[in-house]
């Protein structure tokens, strides 16, 4: 074992990537050679950080400094002030404490709390971190039933939008009778401005297949497939890596820790389709089909993958098992509010300080959300609308940011927490523009299987087209609101169901708009 | 090649879309032509029909001969309030070209996609593989003329 004065962690995702992290390490990797410091410094790449930052983003440990926005041009500096002479370049470093500052409360996480402090390629470091624990346990001390009703008692819900118990989904899998079941996870993550099972995974690809493999137990099933997105290719890979890992450890397989239990996990990947995204379209699209949505019921939980029970469910909600498993329900349930426990992850886009992620107790208002955690506004902004939940989320004037951001409050405002996609608008954005953004990408995504979606979708751009080119009435608007109301009554599947969301709360909280538009 | 590709995989027809992909990535004008829609057909013991039918549900794939490089422009809400509109704009005439089409010298299809994921860099696009964020319009010219440039 070597021992280092320094770790420096960098954060390897998509948005470094993009920002040219593989040649920044290389870069500092030499800066570090040049000054002799390989062997007193440590580089270790990991997923993405608490914060979120643009570009490239560093931890040092054991100071525990950030850096947010890093370039290469930075790095002899870096090395010469900080790892040199132990001063760190504040110009760079996140703070944490002014007043434009992100909250950054690890304390608080449960799916996040591995990530950007774990190397995620590497299976012995997530076992170092108490990793699979929950999972022996599971197989080895307790019975599905056991799992089943300690997931009930968590409260936990399905993060992948609609809310549902997890554990009364499990229970309606766990007693049928078959040959063969499957657990189905949702990765395929496609409501515009989400990006939070991508972190999860990127950061901590072990978590979710523990969760998997907890699930798997707890209903019977011994195979499972996880759908993701194409465009996901580091977290295709780590998934990937991560697989191979449990499996030579003999922790996915045959007869897993002399149980006599077998289970195998496999990687499918998508296409480019956002309603793959509905559980039965995303089935169809798994057994090699269009992607058009099935009849419900048969619910998946009874006739799913090749019509055998199959449990679909969300990247998010299976990363919060292995923590329920190893530490308790009622751990858990000190988290959130009574109907909603546990935390979620959100990611805040938009003209605030500190665009990114956060994981957060359930219930936490949005105000909170984007005051604390996002840092507020960015200098000289000012606030006019979040959307969200996405596309299928809705729009929220500044009145209603007390709103707490759980599944049963926002149900109140007839909308679904939905993906945990917030994005903020500033004062000079339009909300006509937006919904017209919001309804293009309907349009575009309608699977055209059942009329009212098909044709409600395309009517739908063509008014807020009109309206927005200032060539519509106050009754086109209303027009708008009266199709989206009848689509949400007879589309066949959610997606159709959904318009409605953005429209109602668009006209309902900023009317002035669109009289403004339309008088012209 | 595509029957190479094919016996990768288990003749399932589940196993229809990653061959597809498979297919397409390693062909260098990104796309499935009729003739291996014939062969993946035979492979698989499905209709021809069926994989047309799969072919033109699902954006990433072309039935067209395309470009050496795909550029997919994000145009989701997120992106679009951060001016993707923009950017369209600008690689439009950079590259002399609609959407959906392609440059004289094959180098480059110019398509919209919905989000990628990557929305906290929003403007965003992808060049095949690899994600480019925080786009602005002297952005994208550079990384297009760096692209040709390499060639
Ligand atoms: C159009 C549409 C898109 C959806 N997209 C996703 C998605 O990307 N990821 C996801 O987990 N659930 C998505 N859902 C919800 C799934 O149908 C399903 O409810 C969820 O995967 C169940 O998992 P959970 O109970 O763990 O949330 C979508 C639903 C609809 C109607
Ligand atoms: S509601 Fe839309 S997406 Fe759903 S089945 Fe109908 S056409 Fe397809
Ligand atoms: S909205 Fe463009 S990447 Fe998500």
């Amino acid at each position: 074992m070597k021992y280092y004065r320094s770790h420096v962690l960098v954060s390897i995702n998509e948005t470094s990537l993009a920002s040219g992290v593989q040649a920044f390490i290389a870069a500092l990797r030499s800066e570090l050679a040049k000054h002799n410091l390989s062997e007193e410094i440590n580089i270790l790449e990991t997923g993405p950080l608490g914060f979120f930052g643009r570009g490239i983003s560093l931890t040092v440990y054991p100071e525990n400094v950030n850096y947010e926005s890093v370039k290469i041009e930075d790095i002899p500096e870096l090395v010469d002030e900080h790892f040199l002479k132990g001063r760190p370049v504040s110009r760079i470093m996140l703070d944490t404490t002014g007043k434009y500052s992100p909250k950054l409360n690890y304390e608080n996480r449960i799916v996040l709390r591995n990530s950007g402090i774990i190397d995620p390629e590497n299976i012995d470091e997530y076992i170092g971190a108490g990793g699979y624990e929950a999972w022996e346990k599971a197989l080895t001390q307790m019975q599905p039933t056991e799992i089943i009703a300690e997931v009930k008692k968590s409260g936990l819900r399905g993060r992948g939008g609609a809310g549902f118990p997890a554990g009364v989904k499990w229970g309606f899998t766990a007693p049928i009778e078959a040959p063969q079941k499957y657990v189905v996870v949702n990765a395929d993550e496609g409501e515009p401005g989400t990006f939070k099972d991508r972190l999860i995974m990127e950061g901590d690809p072990h978590q979710l297949l523990e969760g998997i493999m907890i699930c798997a137990r707890a209903v019977g099933a011994t195979k499972a497939y996880i759908y993701i997105r194409g465009e996901y290719k580091l977290c295709i890979s780590r998934l990937e890596k991560a697989i191979n890992q449990a499996r030579e450890y003999g922790i996915l397989g045959t007869n897993i820790f002399e149980s006599g239990f077998d289970l195998d996990i496999f990687i499918k990947i998508g296409a480019g389709a956002y309603v793959c995204g509905e559980e039965t379209a995303l089935i169809e699209s798994l057994e090699g089909n269009r992607g058009n949505p099935r009849w419900k019921p048969p619910f998946p939980g009874v006739k799913g993958l090749w019509q055998a029970p199959s449990v679909v469910n969300n990247v998010e909600t299976l990363a919060n098992v292995p923590f329920i498993i190893a530490k308790g329900a009622d751990e858990f349930i000190k988290h959130g509010t009574p109907e909603c426990t546990g935390t979620k992850v959100y990611t805040i886009l938009g003209d605030v300080a500190h665009p990114g992620l956060c994981e957060v107790d359930m219930g936490t208002t949005l105000r909170t959300i984007i005051n604390e955690y996002a840092g507020g506004m960015k200098k000289g902004f000012r606030f006019k609308a979040a959307l969200v939940g996405g596309a299928a989320g809705v729009i929220l004037p500044d009145r209603l940011l007390d709103v707490k951001m759980d599944f049963v409050s926002l149900n109140q405002y007839a909308a679904v927490l939905g993906s945990g996609a917030i994005l903020v608008m500033n004062e000079h954005q339009s909300i006509v523009d937006m919904l017209w953004s919001i309804l293009r990408f309907f349009r575009h995504e309608s699977c055209g299987k059942c009329a009212p979606c098909r044709n409600g979708t395309q009517h739908l751009y063509k008014l807020i087209s009109k309206i927005r080119k200032g060539e519509g009435t106050m009754e086109d608007v209303e027009l708008m609101q009266t199709i989206a109301e009848t689509m949400f009554h007879t589309s066949f599947c959610a997606l159709g169901q959904s318009p409605i969301m953005a429209i109602r709360s668009a006209i309902e909280n900023f009317r002035d708009e669109f009289i403004e538009i339309t008088k012209k | 090649m595509t029957l190479e590709i094919c016996r990768k995989y288990a003749p399932n027809k589940d196993n229809l879309i990653q061959i597809l992909h498979e297919i397409q990535d390693t062909h260098p004008q990104h796309y499935i032509s009729a003739a291996a829609v014939d062969i993946v057909a035979e492979y698989l013991h499905v209709p021809a029909n069926h994989i047309y039918g799969v072919l033109t549900f699902y954006t990433m794939y072309s039935t067209t001969p395309r470009g050496r490089n795909i550029i997919r422009l994000c145009e989701s809400p997120p992106c679009y309030i951060k001016g993707s509109d923009n950017i369209l704009r600008r690689l439009k005439t950079v590259l002399g070209v609609g959407t959906g089409e392609t440059t004289k010298d094959g180098a480059f299809t110019l398509e919209l996609c919905a989000c990628l994921g990557v929305c906290g860099n929003a403007p965003v696009m992808m060049i095949n593989d690899d994600v480019y964020g925080d786009l602005t319009e002297e952005k994208v010219e550079e990384i297009v003329n760096k692209i040709r440039g390499a060639k």
